[in-house]
């Protein structure tokens, strides 16, 4: 092991962009192995993560994107890592932003930093309806997490090893990102933003689509719910 | 008053078939072990309950002047509907339960399966 991180890559159905990602995350961050955890992919994902020179974790079917970052959070605390940095397999993300979320990680200030689009001011490539959602959520999640989250359904995300702790035995399932800042607050685990370049997509598409974008505000806000009820007492004092 | 009277002998007639018929179902299933033993005690129970009060009028007029209902099919209804919620609810927690165990499972037998292969890789080059 010659890297204390490790790039991990979620990715279903992604062989129209997967080996574009691979390479680039591997020339950009040189040493650091890049994981894709395959989530059963029908097409060609696996042949051509793998042709790139990834590691790939293959899930023996498809399990969603929650259950298959844990996969990749399991076997990246097994192995010993300190830090894992996700980023999507669809090329929205520059890992050439990886340094500065490991450089706020490895301060030891926070125990996971989050990529965000909008502290560089607004960003273009969200779509209006992905917009909304992410203000209605700063709204729900300011008094829960006690201070505000600009980007919280940001998929550019850094964690250090006590987070990776938490992340293999515990993380949602479904639609992870914002119920896994309410599992973090949980455990009195602190977050930071940092700004970071996100570009369009390279290929695939997003799992939310409008019709679903109901499901996921319903399923999401369930999902905090019961984080919050399974808060111990003293947190909130 | 006769209308409902006969109202009443139909649906306990219907509902003493149904019941008897998802008994009949379920021990058929058991038999064939196309459903565990465990798994159909709930659905034994909600027929027995069901075939129970169809058979039983007077309980249901009991428990229609109990809970302020007059009309007594509509408490067999109110019955039934909740003893199959329960069951339903039931089932979705062992699905539940279930679904995490097989995720938990996926992800153990994917993360065996990473290191096995590069042990494999590892051994190779050893032997290179």
């Amino acid at each position: 092991m010659t890297s204390d991180y490790m790039v991990l890559i979620p990715a279903y159905n992604e062989a129209s962009c997967i080996a574009w990602v691979v390479q680039e995350a591997r020339q950009v961050l040189g040493d650091a192995p890049v994981l894709v955890v395959d989530d059963s992919s029908t097409d060609a994902t696996l042949h051509l993560a793998r042709q790139a020179g990834a590691h790939v974790l293959p899930v023996p079917h498809h399990l969603g994107l929650g259950g298959c970052l844990q996969a990749g959070y399991r076997l990246a605390f097994e192995l010993g890592y300190d830090y894992v940095v996700r980023i999507d397999g669809d090329g929205q993300m520059d890992p050439r932003d990886v340094p500065r979320i490991l450089e706020v990680l490895r301060a030891g200030r926070c125990q996971m930093v989050i990529g965000s689009r909008y502290l560089n001011g607004p960003e273009r490539h969200t779509s209006w309806l992905r917009g909304l959602g992410i203000r209605f959520f700063r709204i729900v999640l300011r008094p829960i997490l006690g201070r505000p989250v600009r980007d919280p359904t940001s998929g550019f995300v850094g964690v250090n090893r006590e987070a990776l702790d938490v992340f293999s035995k515990s993380f949602p399932l479904e639609y992870p990102e914002i119920e896994a800042l309410v599992v973090l607050k949980r455990k009195a685990f602190r977050f930071e933003e940092v700004p970071c370049t996100f570009r369009p997509r390279k290929g695939g598409r997003s799992t939310i689509t409008a019709l679903r974008s109901f499901y996921y505000i319903l399923h999401v806000l369930l999902g905090v719910l019961v984080n919050i009820l399974k808060f111990e007492r003293h947190r909130w004092k | 008053m006769e209308v409902i009277q006969q109202q009443m002998e139909r649906l306990l007639t219907v509902s003493t078939i149904l019941s008897l018929g998802l008994i009949v179902v379920v021990l058929y299933s058991l038999r064939r072990a196309h459903i565990r033993v465990e798994y159909s005690v709930s659905w034994l129970a909600a027929g027995l309950v069901v075939y129970v009060l169809s058979q039983w009028g007077s309980a249901l007029h009991w428990l229609g002047r109990w809970l302020g209902i007059s009309y007594p099919p509509a408490v067999l209804a109110s019955i039934a509907m909740c003893v199959f919620l329960m069951v339903l609810y039931r089932f979705s927690t062992i699905i539940s339960h279930l679904r995490d165990n097989n995720i938990a499972l996926a992800q153990k037998v994917a993360i065996l399966d990473y290191q096995i292969r590069q042990l494999q890789e590892s051994h190779g080059e050893a032997r290179r």
